[in-house]
This record gives C-alpha cells, structure tokens and sequence, in this order.
C-alpha cells in the first residue's frame, strides 16, 4: 500500500473519528454501543485534561503499581551482544506486567462515569488478573470472559480470578478462545451498558479504545526516555517491544515515534514460523480487515473469515492487532518482525542464565529480537550503540511451559535441552535479522 | 431488483405490518437453505434477510451462532450466499443479505454491490456498520441502486436516529431490545418510542427487530412498527429438527402462517 505520511507532531496521532492515517482504526461497531463509545470517548478526553485526574492516576499508578519501574542495564547480556542492552522493567510492577497501569487508568475511569460494574476478555489470563486486582481495589463488580480452552490451560489464573472476587465465564462458542471472549464481552456489554464498563485489555477494539488504552500505558516509553537521558545522557539507538494486542508496544513507542534517530522495533508472535501458517504474526502475515470494530491487519482466510493465531505465549496469540501498529509499520516508521516460539524460548532462558530474571514468554519475543538487533548496532556503531527493550512481565505464569518445553523439574536428572548452549549461541551474529 | 420499501408499501396498503424473515445461508447445507427460505416466501413473509456466516459475529445469540457456525462448519462461501439470494429472489419477494462487514471489504466492496445487484439483492442490513463510518458502503449502494439499511437501538440519541432514517434506504432496522439476537418471552416497552424517535426522523418504514417468536408477539409489534423481523424463531425450527428437512420445513411453514396472521391481526 502506498501511504503518505503528513508532517507534524500529531501525524502519527487518530483523527477526531478514531483513524490513523485516515484508514486504520475507525469504529465498525453496533449502533447500540456507539451511544456509550461517545460516552467513553467524552469522559476520557476530559479527563486527560483533568489536572486532577491526572495526579489521581499519577498517585495511584505510583502508590499501588510501583511505578516508574527501572531502567536497568543488563550488563551480561551487553557484553555477549556487543552494545548496550537497557531493560525496561514493567515485569517488576504489581501484578508483574505493564498491564495494570492500563486496568488502573480504565478503572478510574469507570469511577468518575459513576459506573458500577466492569467486564474484561482474557487470554492467558494476565489482563483478567489485572482487571480483577484493579475491580478489587476500586470495590468494582467484575466479570471476565476466557475461551474454556484457555480456562483448562490456566487454572491457575482462574483461581487468582475468583480470590479477587471476580466471576471467570468460560466461552464455548467460536474457537473458545481470545478472540471469542471479546466476542462475548461485548454481546454482555450491548446488554448491559448502561451500568458496566468494558475494561479492554489492548490498544485495539473501536475508537476510542486504541488510543484510550496507548494512553494508560505510554508511562512505560515517558519514563524510559527520561530514565535513559538521565542515566546515560543520550537517547537509545533503537527501541523494541513484542506485539500481541500491542499495548505494551505502543506504550514505548509513544514517547519515541518523534525522535526520528531512533529505530522502532515490534516483535511478533511467530509461531511454528510464518511459512506454516501456524503464527499469530499479524502484521507480518496478515492483510487489512476489520475485526472487533477496527480496520487493521487481520489473519482471515480469503473470504473474510478470521483464521486461527498461534502462539506459545498466550498473550501474544491474537489474530488483529491494534490499528495504530497497522498504520506505524504502514507509514514505515516502525519494523515489525516475527519471532518463532523456539527463538522465544532460548530468549527466555538467556535471560533467566545471563541476568536472573525470568521474562513472560511474550517478553521473550522482544529479547529475542532485539538482540539481534544489539548485535547488528554493535557492529556498526560501536558498544555504546543502546537497545532499549520493554520487559512487559514476569515470567512465573510461563513455567508450565518452560517445563515442558525444556524439560525441567527433575531434580536427579536434570534439564533435557542442553541450556548452556544458550549463551554460545547468543555470541554469535545476528540471525532473525538475517531472514527478512 | 425490488427494493424492500415495495413490501412495506404493499402491507401498508393492505392496512398491517410487513413480516420480515431470516436465515443463514449455508445451513444446513446451501441448497437446505435455498428450500427454508422459499418456504418462508411461500408461507407469507414479505420480505427475505439471508445472514452471510462470519467468525466473530458479536450482535449474535446463542441461536443463530449456532447455525452460521455449523454452516461455516459445512463450507460455505460468499458466493454461496449470492446464489442463495438469487435463487430466493426469483420468487419476486424483496431479499437482502444482512452480514458483518469484513467478508464485504475482503470480497471488494464495489464488486459486492455489482454482484449482489446481478443476483437480485434488493440490498444490505449492516449490523457493525453504522452510516458515519460507512461511506465506502454507501456510495457502492447508491451507484448499484441497493437498499442500505443500517440499525437504531434503544441507546441511541436522537440525532444519530434522525443521521441514520436519513442515511438508510428500504427501511431503518430497530434492533428494540439492549442485547443480542435471540427469542425472548416478554416484549419491551422501549420499542413503541423507538419507532417513534425513527418516524419524526424521516418518512422511511421502521423494522422492529425484538425477539419475536410467535403471532401474538407478531400483533403486538405490528401495532406500532411498519415490519416485524424474525430471525432467531426460524433459525431454531431448522436447528430443532436437524437431519429431517421435511419436519423443519413443516416448523418453518407453520411458524410463518402464525406469524403472518399476526402481522395481519394488530389493526383490524
């Protein structure tokens, strides 16, 4: 597609209507929603301008969150890669992902529009957590939709769930999966809008929610910018997240789509590989739809229909993405590139080996490609080259995985795959690069 | 083609309401849908709405998921779904597709408008997509002289009811209930002022599409709303009596004469 990018600080910015560069997002939604759509679009725009509000979201973001998380150099990992290599912590936050400062800002949200009730769709189960501590906190009733297939897979989110005091609804209907819990998140909501808000989990969805939620999270990429000018007196060389949804993504790159030196890198969900057709690499693979009120890239068959993503990590297995990533990599201002389940999984353990912190598996993604991303730096500017890398959450959800995928846990045997490998591999050159 | 304001012209005419049905195409197989729907003709609906199954079909109940499921199950493709229009179109009764909007921009938009035109579609009801965001649509509809018939819910403000009388063709599609698709036992009393709201918006028939099940429900919509829309009941009398055709179609026959005398009861 060609595209020309207007000039000025609000070009990467939606239109009044909710489209990035006059076609990605918009609102394909029922006429029964757009009533409370504008309602939400209204309370949110006035809040943003609320200096209250703001230092409300400020206090409780800091207060209950944690945040601003670090900015910590991973010095091991800089020294195996060749440039500096800078992680931003979100995986320290409570709740362990950036995913809370989203549930936060729509919670208080929610109080000031004087509603009483909150919905949530989840996959894994991290943005259902989220919403649930969130419901806790602000003594909100809460209810989140799960495919029953992912129910079965985490149970224990489940139960996390249900000890906050939310209601898990299992969803049978479509796949039982992500997907069709927004599905049905959004029949309760047609139902029942008057008094519940539907807390999205990602910078996806109908306008305003792309924005509203990019919004919620851009602490993550204001804070890294200051942190790294401060600690390191310049800005980062490139910067780079995973993109399921996107939120976490969008909300590093906010803070960066001006700083034209600086490379944006999104990482997506490459499954088995792109070429088996079993990934969720949507902007990659994928070609423009609309799916769940906005026109981004969407895996769909040839008529339309939505295809079926993979993934190994949860989180990141979803067949849209959110239309502001459509229109980035559209107008060419950031790179997104897949990253099979393999490449995830030695990120994983390289991280957890060379720095003690296990990431979430769709953290693993960025790791995964930014390294290579590091290395490619490296060579050509120097050690000092900096990557800035979003470690969106923690990796404790993912240790079923990293047990069956390596083939931990038993203490007399030891790990099956051969671990050490990990870090002689990481020293040599870049390699996902190597495939565009 | 004949646009869908031919029936409701005629029902007015006749001094009742005009009865709308639907049904997914595909289900339970392309040709068993082009035979329920030809009985809902023969038995007396007015005017024919054939559902395009889609993946993600969020403003659906239980009921018509299931159908369109099974029929994306069995197969079923766009151009499926204009043969079925075709083959009900023949029988001179008005017939719209009524689909969500993703399959239309993967097909091309203006060669759906073109291709439902050749096939005798009197037009579209689009349940996701509202007419501020949906110029591309209204401008193929326009240029191929099909209906857009476009939703209003209780929700609604006034001013988004009389944008959207204004912007549709063939009539407004009340969706009179704040929920899904599906049966319901009791009628609401937010459908009577919603028809209403659509009237001083403009001099386009209003459809009520409100769970309607049976004849009396039929008589009671039918006294205030110049259509009544069933989808759900039909879609059930093929789904209860699945692997015999000929006891759905007895369903399906018998369902459209109750429902069509009470489209005919309310004002006499």
């Amino acid at each position: 597609m060609s595209v020309s990018v207007p000039s000025g600080p609000m070009r990467y910015e939606a239109d009044e209507r909710g489209y990035f560069g006059e076609t990605w997002g918009g609102r394909f939604m029922p006429e029964a929603l757009v009533a409370a759509l504008d309602e939400l679009t209204e309370a949110w725009r006035e809040a943003m301008a609320d200096d209250a509000f703001v230092a409300d979201f400020e206090r409780v973001l800091r207060d209950y969150a944690g945040t601003p998380s670090r900015l910590y150099h991973a010095e091991r990992l800089s020294e195996l890669v060749g440039a500096r290599v800078l992680l931003k912590r979100e995986d320290l936050n409570h709740t362990g992902a950036h995913k809370i400062r989203n549930v936060l800002g729509q919670a208080l949200l929610t109080r000031r529009m004087g509603k009483t009730r909150v919905i949530a769709e989840t996959g894994a189960g991290q943005h259902g957590v989220a919403s649930a501590t969130a419901a806790a906190w602000f003594d909100l009733d809460c209810t989140v939709y799960m495919g029953a297939v992912d129910t079965r897979r985490q149970a224990l989110n489940v139960a996390r769930m249900q000890l906050l005091g939310a209601k898990v609804v299992p969803v049978e209907s479509g796949s039982a999966t992500l997907k069709d819990a927004i599905n049905e998140a959004l029949r309760d909501w047609v139902a029942s809008v008057d008094h519940t808000a539907y807390l999205f989990g990602t910078a996806a969805g109908p306008h305003p929610f792309p924005s509203m939620v990019r919004d919620f999270c851009r602490g993550i990429g204001d804070e890294a910018r200051a942190q790294c000018l401060e600690q390191y007196g310049v800005l980062p060389d490139a910067v780079a997240a995973c993109v399921g949804g996107g939120s976490n993504a969008i909300g590093l790159f906010t803070a960066f789509l001006e700083d034209e030196g600086v490379e944006i890198h999104g990482f997506e969900p490459g499954g088995d590989g792109v070429e088996t057709g079993r990934h969720a690499a949507t902007i990659h693979a994928g070609e423009a739809g609309v799916l769940h009120g906005a026109r981004t890239y969407v895996l769909q068959d040839e008529d339309g229909q939505t295809v079926e993503s993979h993934s190994i990590s949860a989180g990141l297995d979803y067949p849209g993405v959110g239309p502001q990533h459509s229109w980035l990599s559209a107008a060419g201002r950031a790179t997104y590139t897949p990253v099979t389940d393999a490449q995830a999984m030695e990120a994983m353990a390289l991280l957890s080996r060379t720095e003690g912190i296990i990431p979430a598996i769709e953290s693993a993604h960025a790791v995964a490609g930014a390294l290579d991303v590091a290395k490619r730096l490296g060579q050509e500017r120097g050690p000092d080259a900096t990557v800035l890398i979003n470690l969106s959450g923690r990796g404790d959800k993912d240790m079923g995985t990293a047990i069956e995928w390596f083939g931990l846990g038993d203490a007399e045997e030891g790990p099956e795959a051969d671990l050490e490998q990990v870090e002689a591999d990481a020293a040599t050159g870049p390699d996902t690069e190597a495939q565009q | 083609m004949t646009s869908t304001s031919t029936a409701f012209a005629t029902a007015r005419e006749e001094g009742r309401a005009a009865l709308v049905g639907y049904l997914p195409a595909g289900y339970p197989t392309v040709e068993g849908s082009i035979r329920a729907l030809r009985t809902m003709v023969e038995a007396g609906c007015d005017a024919i709405e054939i559902g395009l199954p889609y993946s993600d079909p969020v403003m659906d109940g239980p009921t018509i998921q299931a159908a369109a499921q099974a029929a994306l199950d069995g197969g079923v493709r766009t151009a499926d779904v204009l043969r079925v229009v075709e083959a009900v179109a023949e029988t001179g009764v008005p017939t719209l597709v009524m689909t969500y909007w993703n399959p239309i921009e993967r097909y091309g938009v203006q060669r759906w408008a073109a291709d439902l035109a050749a096939a005798g579609g009197a037009g579209m009801i689009t349940p996701d997509i509202t007419p501020d965001h949906g110029g591309e649509w209204i401008a193929a509809a326009d240029e191929h002289d099909l209906d857009k018939v476009f939703l209003v819910a209780p929700s609604s403000t006034d001013e988004r009811v009389a944008m959207t009388a204004r912007e549709s063709r063939g009539f407004v599609y009340a969706a009179a209930v704040m929920g899904v698709t599906g049966a319901r036992e009791s009628s609401s009393d937010l459908a009577g002022p919603l028809v209403a709201r659509v009237r001083a918006g403009g001099d386009v028939p209003v459809a009520v599409g409100i769970g309607v099940s049976t004849g009396d429900q039929a008589a009671e919509v039918a006294a205030y709303a110049d259509g009544v829309i069933v989808g759900s009941a039909f879609v059930r009398c093929l789904l209860d009596h699945e692997g015999d055709e000929a006891a759905g179609l007895d369903a399906l026959r018998a369902l459209t004469t109750d429902l069509a005398e009470g489209v005919r009861r309310a004002r006499s």
